[in-house]
């Protein structure tokens, strides 16, 4: 019997009972939608955050002040408890080390603007002109700040966009003056709307020279400082720099954390993988059920046949292509299904993304793969018993049923 | 009339099945020599052994003792796959109920031996197409059984057994489920194909149907007690 005839042949066997075939087929495809679905949404958390971690920018090593302790107890705390604070110094500093390719010192704090006669709270953030391009952030208006002495504090700002639209609204801010705190600022630019990260949003923010917003706020620490590596090879590097640096200018004291993006990248990124692999082994449990009900099915498949399969051995078939043709129906019938599932799962992963747009639940292809490998073998595995006994039947057994 | 070269040779034929503890001989040393282009006719009551004798001719059984051989070949010792073989190239059936395939249509039915001994696309529907107009079916060809009659569909079992044109045609009550007059056209039928040449095996209660054929074995409890042969003519008194 030809392999093509074998496959027609069963293909008009599934054919010709629709309403099984196409519960069998229902069942096969919900296993492999469970597991394209849910494994969408695992990967899409992953990438969710991931992203969101990617947003704060690339090679980034982040220095916080403070020591996170890990030694334990260590009796000279009993001394030196506070730490030193991190200064606009240690940031120049910072910028002359090799493999440092930008900086940004950050300073952060709650503010007022007052403009138009509108008063509103807003975030202030003091930084300097190399941040923007630390956080990939885009301008949707005039320009950045000025690159200059970090020590420099033009009387400037730059608005975030929902700043900008709630106390303009369409009139044109730039060169216009508001009153932020107790200043008189120059509004020189306005950011893109849109700027994320770690669940902040640069709609709300003030961004001034940051020599300004120590003045305003009357104060010489910084908050954190972001440090841009030149290239993702040197981050381990540049990180052990900064923390050498950042000690001996703090007089041997460790009294800061250097944290990289990476690292805390490749944490998240191992926890939510692990998750999706978990969500996936439960999706593949309604596998193995579809898999029992093909056997099942196929087994009283072949009761129901018995006769013609009599018949076929009297026409002359081996009990090889009598098996052949149950495994074939078996695995046509799994693979239909899978078929279905995946086109189904891709849907229900599509709509997810329609009604989460921030959402990217994209099924990975490795589920879509395994969830078509395991259908597959599933017809194999549970297709073999019906098989084999349809090739053992007794044809003059099957021939005198009627 | 045994020739100088038989088709078929029975030789001590054993045939024991178990239900439960008791056994039945459905066969006792059965002897038989069948020459090409007979017309036999095996008749005698239920559980005398002429299915299981048709079944053995027919490959789909195996004796316990004693020998067969088909056209000088000993078929007793071939293995599964060739016996299949055996069935699909020289052995044509057909069955009281017909047998057809329901969700086939009556051409992809006559179709199927040829199928399953893997021949060409091509040639198969010239097969079939030959095959459909010699058993006046060509109208009937993209009909499923349930559209047909009971004398249309044992024809398509007919065209079937014969398409792959084997040396014997073996019939068991081929007119068990039809009337009388559609069951003298198939008996007509299958007359013609023995006419030219084709080796025909009938089991039947029928007496009338026997009566027809050339040689008429009778048998009982798995013995063959009579097997005549009365003069060749067209029509005729059979002795029963």
């Amino acid at each position: 019997m030809k392999i093509i005839d074998t496959f027609r042949y069963a293909r008009d066997a599934a054919t010709g009972t629709p309403l099984r075939t196409s519960l069998l087929i229902m069942a096969m495809s919900i296993g492999v939608a469970a597991v394209v679905v849910l494994t969408a949404l695992g990967d899409g958390a992953r990438r969710y955050v991931v992203g969101e971690f990617s947003a704060i920018g690339s090679n980034l090593v982040i220095v916080l002040p403070g020591r996170s302790e890990t030694r334990g107890f260590n009796p000279a705390n009993l001394i030196t408890s506070t730490p030193r604070d991190l200064t606009l110094d240690d940031a120049t500093a910072l910028l002359r080390l090799p493999g440092v390719e930008r900086i940004a010192p950050i300073l952060i704090a709650t503010t007022e603007i007052n403009a138009s006669g509108k008063l509103r709270e807003a975030m202030l953030l003091g930084t300097s002109a190399d941040y923007i391009r630390v956080r990939k952030q885009k301008l949707a208006l005039g320009r950045f700040l000025t690159k200059d002495d970090l020590g420099h504090g033009a009387a400037e700002v730059v608005l975030g966009a929902t700043i900008r639209r709630e106390v303009f609204g369409s009139e044109n801010p730039l060169g216009k003056t508001v009153r932020v705190g107790d200043r008189r600022l120059r509004v020189i630019g306005v950011l893109a709307e849109g700027g994320q990260g770690m669940g902040m949003t640069s709609d709300e923010l003030l961004i001034v020279p940051v020599a300004t917003a120590q003045a305003m706020l009357n104060s010489n620490t910084l908050f954190r400082i972001l440090v841009e590596s030149r290239s993702r090879e040197q981050i381990g590097e540049v990180k052990a720099r900064v923390l050498k640096m950042i000690t001996q200018r703090h007089e041997g004291e460790e009294d800061v954390t250097v944290i990289t993006q990476d690292a805390v990248l490749k944490t998240f990124d191992k926890i939510l993988n692990v998750l999706t692999l978990g969500v996936a082994g439960i999706a593949g449990i309604s596998l193995a059920v579809a898999g029992i009900l093909v056997m099942n099915v196929m087994l009283v498949s072949v009761t129901q046949r018995t006769a013609e399969i009599g018949l076929l051995k009297a026409l002359g078939a081996t009990s090889a292509a009598v098996r052949q043709l149950f495994m074939v129906e078996a695995v046509l019938l799994s693979l239909t299904g899978a078929v279905v599932g995946i086109a189904l799962g891709y849907l229900g992963a599509a709509i997810l993304r329609d009604f989460y747009p921030t959402f990217p639940a994209y099924p990975p292809l490795w589920a879509v793969l395994a969830g078509l490998g395991t259908a597959l073998v599933s017809g194999l595995v549970f297709g073999v018993m019906p098989a084999r006994r349809a090739a053992q039947l007794d044809p003059i057994q099957a021939l005198s049923k009627r | 009339m045994p020739e100088s070269e038989s088709l078929i040779a029975l030789n001590q034929i054993d045939r024991t099945f178990y239900l439960g503890d008791s056994q039945v001989h459905a066969l006792r040393k059965v002897n038989l020599t069948i020459a090409p282009g007979e017309y036999i006719a095996v008749m005698g009551p239920s559980g005398s052994g002429k299915s299981t004798l048709l079944n053995l001719i027919g490959l789909l059984d195996r004796p316990d003792a004693g020998g067969y051989q088909l056209e000088g070949r000993d078929v007793t010792t071939l293995a599964p796959d060739e016996q299949a073989k055996v069935r699909s190239e020289r052995i044509g059936f057909i069955f009281q109920s017909f047998h057809l395939v329901p969700r086939l249509t009556a051409a992809a039915n006559i179709e199927l031996p040829l199928i399953l001994a893997g021949m060409s696309v091509a040639e198969r529907t010239k097969r079939v197409t030959q095959a459909l107009q010699e058993y006046g079916l060509t109208d009937r060809a993209q009909h499923r059984p349930n559209e047909l009659s009971g004398g249309q569909r044992q024809r398509v079992a007919i065209a079937r057994a014969t398409v792959q044109r084997p040396a014997v045609l073996l019939a068991d009550e081929p007119t068990g489920n039809l009337d009388r007059v559609t069951g003298e056209e198939v008996v007509r039928l299958l007359e013609a194909l023995n006419a030219q040449g084709m080796t025909l095996i009938v089991v039947t209660h029928d007496h009338a149907l026997g009566a027809r054929a050339r040689r008429q074995i009778k048998m009982e409890d798995g013995v063959i007690v009579s097997d005549i042969t009365r003069a060749p003519e067209p029509t005729g008194i059979g002795v029963c």
